[in-house]
């Protein structure tokens, strides 16, 4: 080995603590970098291969009944490939030892097989034997979620009729990758389930024989989604169908596509924080090592090494550091991936996950690694080899100090010597204070942007389901009913208030931008739904106008007062002008609001209600779900808050593993950046520190100078990191901003609290292997020595 | 000039501040086992001016650091006045440290970030019984530079702010390793007028190393050191002062 690569790897073995500080925090964007984009990719592949190999359709539309005659149209429609019907109806459960209100979609499969598109993918047990009439295939996440196995028992309430059915296998579906019933925002799989039965017994009891109220297609190549879209809604307007939509605006593959894009954020604003904080350790290191040899690097010039060579020892020695990182990173990634893959499968129905690794991935984490590690040492290796060896060899001028900030405002006399080494120390340094300050502010801020998506939601679910929604229970009809059905359920016992509603399918358009959703034609003067403004007081809809949830009326960007052109999609279709009168705070959805009375009267379908808000005694929950199955015109009942909890203890799985994840990340942050600050104040005021100590200074006084600098710094990041932990969760409430949700910018005190906790407790560590060094501080070695 | 012994007096006798018996230390430097004291035995006076003289090696450095609470001993004892700092623990010699020595070295160790009256406050700030740091300033002659950062300060100016810094707590001894080591004549000269000032008005117990024999002429007493051991030590019957030196 030559001499001088010797002398890099004493070196650096000799600072291996800081060098390896360094290495954690490089490691740790290569992480994150690696986890997420592997995960982005593999969940791509994942999907991808299967919507390929199942046969996901690419466009989707409901109607209310239509002849299978009708599909010789739809063939000719240019562009259309494959097309499938189905009947798919929405029931009610009756399920053995489970007393809250179950739903489900029931869906119909060909005679045998899985169908032609959507097809099921079958995790258990056999497809349904054709004439099999009472036979069901189950969503395997419902069937875990209740514990059923082929030959399970369960009853439906089909059309106003009890039926038993048995269970014959397990299946997953393209089609419903994520499973969440109708209105809900998360999933609940003991409450919401997808079915599978025969098409004969589900058509007849829905008088759908010879017909179909569902449709999907495929597209041949080079087609028009958008004109078979328009071409499909044309034949199907009359059998009244509801809207056509394409694949991207299909519920599950949204749902999916925003969980992606949410990685996608993260996969970039990560990565970024951790590589600047790794470029400017390097720096700060680098620029120590090289003024501590000075003189070595005068010599080495001296004897003949030119400016290259010695430029290239220093830079070995921060990609020596930078590999350490870069191996550690890509196996942490790697294993970090490969978890987030697999749980992404778990909470989502995937019924295999392919690891996808892409080679390119992990070059590019080395890449971006190396690069950051010599652009943050550059500038001091540049500066060592142009100093000319005369130079070079003679000791650094001692660091001339002025009279600064204290003295120019006169308050010098209020500090004591230490303090004023302190403050003088911090101003003569400015950059590298405010660096170290910027670096320990994005250990905080990658902590409060992990509280904050756990906040986000609480907070979320606390707004939709706390103040606005305050019904214990809804009851979906089957179809309209007049508003007198209502006493029968005030007449159920523990039933303490009901409110009608009127749901239908609409199209909203102002100027050129439209939006598909519903109206919620809801009572005047409403107690179980509240529409709140921005400051979360209710709001009452007139009796003219339409109420619009604020994202909405971004979307179309339509201000109160402006007319919105509403094309009803039920009923007679009609297409009406009403003004939009105010918008509505909401988290969740794109809904429209209207009087329930003016709704109808549009209609002019009379008093017709599509279900009901009750309020109800607990007491009486059971009595009132027995109730409740037995009324015919029920299809479903849906308990939001069942669902919710349900969804904390999935989800809990989950949260916690990314909100571990990043404060362990936020930790070694600020471990990496105090420790190798307080390393460097070490070694460049150890000869100070130990001239005090000879003057008789306690170890706790001098340790007070050089921990009180950082201490100082670090009090100073906290609220800046805080600034910046805002400003990373706006942007990221910003990013997953969609129709589906948006993320409520609500950071509790408790979130800043811990992250200064966090950083807090990293000083401190910090801080006692310092303390250590610093009891240990050799004064006759220090003081018999030049600097 | 006459030659003398090490006395054996009283160790309670107020005159006496240093009573050291058979000290030797042995270190550890590599794989050599080093002696650098064989058995020291010294009394220092109150009052008195000491310069050890020795060749790099002799153990000169360590005795004063032993002195000075910096190092301990292999064996041996030393007492301070009635204390025995070779029991000491780290505490005890910091705090030892604090108010009884001051201390000088070649290459002054001032703190950079503060004036030249702030490096004197710093210890001023933590003394028992200081005296102001302006008129530490004044002792050694810097009373027009007090506002000065050590950078825009000369060598010896420099070292005569480290002589008010360690003469500042009025500590009862002053050890001064090689004081003038890093200084030209001229510069040289001005600081141990400023130790010999400190030394006449203050009355404090001042032990100065060097191997400068020239500066002996100027000491009350004068020790040879020579391979860890004392080989000669002698008074100065009349006292030559700074200036006069030959260098």
């Amino acid at each position: 080995m030559l001499a001088m690569d010797k002398k890099l790897w004493r070196e650096l073995w000799a600072m291996r603590s800081q060098a390896l500080a360094i290495a954690m925090v490089i490691g740790s964007g290569v992480a994150i970098f690696i986890m997420s984009l592997s995960a982005l990719d593999s969940l791509y592949e994942t999907r991808e291969r299967y919507y390929r190999s199942h046969h996901f359709g690419q466009v989707f539309s409901s109607l209310k009944r239509a002849p299978l005659a009708v599909i010789r149209h739809i063939e000719e429609i240019p562009g259309v490939d494959k097309i499938e019907t189905r009947v798919i109806s929405y029931v009610t459960l009756d399920i053995e030892n489970f007393d809250e209100p179950v739903s489900a979609h029931l869906l119909s499969l060909p005679g045998s097989g899985s169908g032609l598109l959507n097809q099921i993918y079958l995790r258990d047990g056999r497809l349904i034997e054709s004439g099999r009439d009472n036979e069901i295939i189950v969503a395997e996440k419902f069937a875990q979620a209740h514990a059923l196995k082929p030959g399970a028992k369960l009853a439906a309430i089909i059309n106003g009729r009890r039926k038993m059915l048995t269970v014959v296998g397990l299946a997953l579906s393209p089609e419903y990758i994520y499973q969440i019933a109708p209105g809900a925002i998360f999933p609940d799989h003991r409450r919401y389930g997808i079915l599978w039965m025969a098409r004969k017994p589900l058509a007849s009891a829905y008088d759908m024989n010879g017909g179909f109220n569902h449709i999907t297609l495929t597209l041949s190549k080079n087609s028009n989604e958008q004109d078979v879209i328009d071409h499909l809604d044309e034949i199907l307007k009359p059998y009244g169908g509801v809207g056509a939509i394409a694949r991207k605006d299909q519920l599950s593959n949204r749902f999916l596509s925003e969980e992606l894009n949410q990685l996608k954020t993260m996969a970039t604003v990560f990565p970024i924080i951790f590589f600047s904080v790794a470029a400017f350790l390097l720096n700060v290191v680098i620029s120590r090592l090289i003024s501590l040899q000075r003189e070595q690097i005068a010599v080495l010039k001296a004897f003949g090494y030119s400016n290259f060579e010695v430029a290239w020892h220093y830079i070995k020695f921060v990609l020596m550091i930078v590999s350490v990182g870069v191996i550690a990173g890509i196996g942490a990634g790697i294993w970090m991936g490969n978890a987030l893959s697999n749980l992404y499968a778990e909470l989502f129905s995937f019924p295999y996950m392919i690891y996808v690794l892409k080679p390119q991935v992990i070059a590019a984490a080395a890449a971006i690694s190396m690069i950051v590690g010599i652009i943050g040492t550059l500038y001091s290796v540049q500066r060592a080899v142009r100093l000319p060896p005369a130079q070079g060899m003679r000791p650094e001028q001692p660091t001339l100090y002025h009279r600064m900030l204290i003295e120019r405002l006169g308050v010098q006399h209020w500090f004591s010597q230490p303090v004023r080494m302190i403050i003088r120390h911090i101003e003569r340094r400015p950059i590298k204070a405010f660096l170290t300050i910027i670096g320990i502010s994005f250990a905080c801020s990658v902590i409060i942007v992990s509280g904050f998506q756990k906040g986000a939601i609480d907070y979320m679910i606390e707004v939709q389901y706390g103040i606005s929604q305050r019904e214990d229970l809804i009851a979906i009809y089957t179809e309209p009913t007049p508003q007198r059905s209502l006493y029968s359920l005030r007449n159920i016992q523990g039933v303490e208030y009901v409110e009608g509603f009127r749901i239908v399918p609409a199209r909203l358009k102002f100027e050129h931008r439209s939006y598909r959703t519903a109206i919620d034609g809801i009572q005047a003067q409403s107690h179980l739904l509240h529409l709140l403004d921005t400051e979360l007081n209710k709001i009452e809809i007139p009796q003219q106008g339409i109420v619009l949830t604020d994202h909405l009326a971004e979307q179309l960007q339509i201000k109160p007062g402006e007319l919105l052109n509403v094309e009803i999609l039920e009923g007679n279709r009609p297409t009406i002008q009403i003004p939009m009168v105010g918008t509505a705070k909401q988290y969740l959805g794109s809904n429209a609001y209207m009087q329930v009375r003016t709704l109808n009267q549009l209609l002019k379908e009379g008093d017709a209600i599509s279900g009901a808000r009750m309020k109800v005694d607990n007491r009486y929950q059971r009595q009132i779900h027995a109730n409740l199955e037995n009324m015919p015109r029920i299809a479903g009942v849906v308990e939001q808050r069942s669902s919710i909890r349900s969804f904390y203890d999935t989800m809990a799985q989950s949260l916690l593993f990314f909100t571990g994840i990043s404060t362990l990340l936020g930790a070694v942050i600020a471990f990496g950046v105090i420790y190798n600050s307080m390393r460097i104040a070490l070694s460049e005021r150890s000869r100070e520190l130990a001239s005090l100590r000879v003057l008789g200074f306690r170890p706790s006084e001098i340790a007070y100078i050089l921990l009180g600098e950082l201490a100082l710094l670090t009090l100073i990041a906290i609220p800046i990191g805080w600034v910046f932990g805002y400003g990373l969760s706006a942007y990221i409430a910003f990013e997953v901003d969609n129709d589906l949700y948006r993320m409520p910018l609500k950071l509790n005190l408790n979130v800043y609290a811990s992250a200064a906790l966090v950083v807090v407790v990293s000083s401190m560590i910090s801080s006692l292997i310092i303390w250590r060094n610093l009891s240990h501080l050799d004064m006759v070695a220090v003081l018999k020595t030049k600097e | 000039m006459a030659q003398d012994t090490p006395t054996d007096k009283d160790p309670t006798n107020n005159d006496v501040v240093f009573h050291v018996r058979g000290l030797t230390k042995s270190y550890q430097m590599g794989e050599v086992k080093v002696d650098a004291l064989r058995g020291i035995d010294l009394d220092l006076h109150r009052g008195e001016f000491t310069v050890l003289l020795g060749a790099s090696g002799s153990g000169k450095s360590t005795l004063l650091n032993i002195l000075g609470g910096l190092d301990t001993p292999t064996t041996g004892s030393v007492r301070y006045r009635d204390h025995d700092i070779t029991r000491a623990n780290e505490s005890e010699l910091t705090e030892y440290r604090r108010h009884h020595v001051g201390f000088v070295f070649q290459f002054y160790n001032l703190i950079p970030s503060l004036t030249a009256l702030e490096n004197v406050a710093v210890v001023t700030e933590i003394a028992k019984s200081p005296m102001k740091p302006e008129e530490a300033l004044a002792l050694v002659g810097l009373q027009n530079r007090m506002h000065h950062f050590p950078a825009q300060l000369s060598g010896g100016e420099q070292q005569r702010v480290a002589i008010a810094r360690a003469i500042a707590k009025q500590p009862e001894i002053l050890l001064c390793d090689e004081p003038t080591g890093a200084l030209d004549s001229k510069t040289g000269i001005v600081v141990l007028e400023a130790l010999q000032r400190v030394n006449q008005e203050l009355g404090t117990t001042t032990a100065v190393i060097t191997h400068n024999a020239g500066i002996a002429q100027m000491a009350n007493r004068v020790i040879h050191l020579t391979d860890g051991l004392i080989s000669k030590i002698y008074t100065n019957e009349s006292l030559v002062s700074p200036e006069q030196l030959s260098w």
